[in-house]
């Protein structure tokens, strides 16, 4: 018998989910979707045996304090104006429509950060536009492209300060600004401009690392002090909240003296922007989860890969949507997070909580064909 | 043999620019009054006037032979019990300046030939053009303008210090295209959709030093044509 796949498996039992529930009636498209997550609640409700992979609710658990929800997210929009590319307003305008089109809705969409390409005013403003269009309220975070040019002056006009925390049906949820950087332009009597070109690109050694800073960071300790340990708590970051490739800054330099702030608590979870990719990792009680881009996939480091990452396939240049796209996070009534890499163009990868929380010997995604070079 | 030798070796033009910054001696050439070209020899003193050629004339091969043998006409007179090569390779006589030249490295005794005679300096020189060349590279890589892009987008915003352009695995049959393509085509087709510009023709010095940068970032990966 021919292997497959995880994913195969999941269409598998979908398709005959569905099918089993046509037998009810004709149903449209739209009318299954809509019946969908009602019948597996019913199902589910009258002790039915229901496709494991594909419930759309998760029942609570009764010792549990959190009710079980689902958020979306769109990140890494890096936009131009129309005028300079109109590609990247076209792979936003698809993240939103996609996370429109999710029925039930999430309780919430999460922007992760670089909204725009060169922090301009005209480009932070075309993002609004087009985030508006969501249905779902959105919870922004900023990335450095957003950042460096008037140094954050606009886009806290539009989304307001870049550090919040927020409580959600029993998850503390905490945004971070993690993409300070020491003053490296002063020195080099560079202009804004310069500073948000040099900040924009990647593999230049002239840009400080990342950081949360001392103030982030002792404004984080304070949000946490109330906060009991057993609460389940989400952070998301524009950089992932660890070392994993400094030439790249696929990296936050105080990463560690964060991860002690969050080390009292029994259950965190990082969900964190900028590096386009599918990379998971976890360090101590801490599962990490990067977000897919809109604009254009990247590769991964030539070094310092956490082991967990299952690495998602080469991307295809031909096809500028391969390797992009946008997803959800299902937030467990064990406060535990399972994350959708919903990757246009190819089939999703559902990465559990308990893959990263077994170290990787349970539920294991589905493994590359095509590794990076 | 004799007479070709020199002319290879000696004929430098006056119109040579000089780096800005280079400290070594120059060999300032009187400028002729008609606006002439003035040919300089690399003794760092001698120069003639070509009357009737104007610098950026073509030269036919027999001017210039004639060029180079009263070149060393006059350096003759001036040096008449002197070996040419051997005061080139000596560094130049009562305080010349025509360059000192190192020995050669390795068995230059047993196995002497031009091509073999190299020394430290002349791999520096070599290294230096190399990497200007694959300098050059990087800034177009890096630059939408550059690359006559109209999208704003460069090479490096999808692979940053050239990741994931794979050239030791050219040439390959690239299914997308449905036939065999080297690294150029592949970067000719980046160039003329995601970054939206026209191709480089194959000769296109910017084509080159794209190839140059892209190449020096992989070095010591192994060759490995048609890798997928």
């Amino acid at each position: 018998m021919a292997h497959k796949s995880i994913e195969t498996k999941y269409y598998e039992e979908r398709t005959s989910f569905f099918e089993d529930l046509k037998i009810v009636g004709a149903l449209s498209r739209r009318g299954f979707l809509q019946i969908a997550g009602v019948s597996a609640g019913i199902a589910a409700a009258k002790g039915l045996i229901v496709p494991q992979s594909f419930q759309l609710i998760e029942i609570a658990h009764a010792e549990s304090s959190v009710e079980p929800f689902t958020v979306a997210y769109v990140s890494d929009t890096h936009l131009y104006t129309r005028n300079v590319n109109d590609r990247f307003i076209r792979s936003a305008v698809k993240a939103v429509e996609d996370v429109n089109a999710l029925d039930p809705q999430p309780d919430f969409v999460l922007f992760g950060g670089d909204l725009a390409q060169l922090g301009r005013r005209e480009e932070l403003d075309l993002g609004a536009q087009i985030l508006k269009n969501l249905k779902a309220p959105v919870k922004m975070m900023v990335g450095e492209h957003d950042w460096f040019l008037d140094m954050g002056a606009h886009w806290q006009e539009l989304f307001g300060p870049p550090q919040y925390s927020f409580d959600h049906k029993g998850v503390h949820f905490v945004t971070l600004m993690s993409v300070n950087e020491k003053d490296f332009w002063t020195p080099r009597g560079m202009t804004a401009e310069e500073r948000m070109q040099t900040v924009a690109g990647l593999d230049n050694g002239v840009q400080s690392r990342f950081e949360v800073g001392p103030d982030g960071r002792s404004w984080l300790e304070k949000d946490l002090a109330a906060i009991d340990k057993s609460t389940p708590v989400v952070i998301f970051s524009h950089s992932p909240l660890y070392k994993y490739y400094r030439n790249w800054n696929f990296w936050t330099e105080d990463a560690d003296e964060v991860q002690s702030i969050l080390k009292k608590f029994d259950n965190v979870s990082v969900i964190h922007g900028h590096t386009h990719q599918l990379l998971l990792n976890r360090i101590g009680n801490i599962n990490f989860y990067g977000l897919l881009s809109t604009a254009w996939p990247w590769p991964y480091a030539p070094e310092g890969l956490p082991k967990l990452t299952v690495q998602m396939n080469r991307a295809d240049p031909f096809n500028g949507f391969d390797g992009c796209g946008a997803g959800q996070l299902n937030v467990l009534a064990s406060g535990m997070v399972d994350k959708i890499y919903n990757l246009w163009n190819r089939n999703p990868v559902t990465v559990r909580a308990s893959y990263l929380t077994s170290g990787g010997t349970e539920d294991q995604p589905p493994a590359t064909t095509l590794s990076s070079y | 043999m004799r007479l070709l030798g020199p002319f290879a070796f000696a004929l430098c033009l006056a119109a040579a620019p000089a780096a800005a910054e280079d400290p070594l001696p120059r060999h300032d050439v009187p400028l002729s009054k008609q606006g002439n070209l003035v040919v300089a020899l690399c003794d760092g003193e001698t120069s003639i006037e070509v009357p009737g050629v104007k610098p950026g004339d073509a030269l036919t091969r027999e001017q210039g032979q004639k060029i180079a043998d009263a070149l060393m006409k006059e350096w003759r007179q001036k040096h008449p019990n002197a070996e040419w090569v051997t005061v080139a390779q000596e560094g130049g006589q009562e305080g010349g300046t025509a360059v000192s030249v190192p020995e050669p490295r390795g068995a230059a005794a047993d196995q002497y030939q031009t091509y073999g005679a190299f020394t430290e300096r002349d791999q520096q020189i070599w290294k230096e053009s190399t990497d200007r060349l694959v300098a050059e590279g990087k800034r177009i890589f890096h630059d939408a303008k550059a690359l006559g892009g109209t999208a704003a987008i460069s090479c490096d915003m999808c692979h940053p210090d050239g990741s994931n352009t794979h050239p030791e695995t050219y040439p390959k049959f690239q299914t997308q295209l449905g036939r065999v393509a080297l690294l150029r085509d592949m970067i000719n087709w980046c160039i003329e959709n995601p970054v939206r510009g026209k191709p480089f023709p194959d000769d296109d010095p910017r084509l080159k030093a794209l190839e140059a940068y892209i190449l020096a970032q992989r070095k010591g990966v192994a060759l490995e044509y048609g890798k997928h």
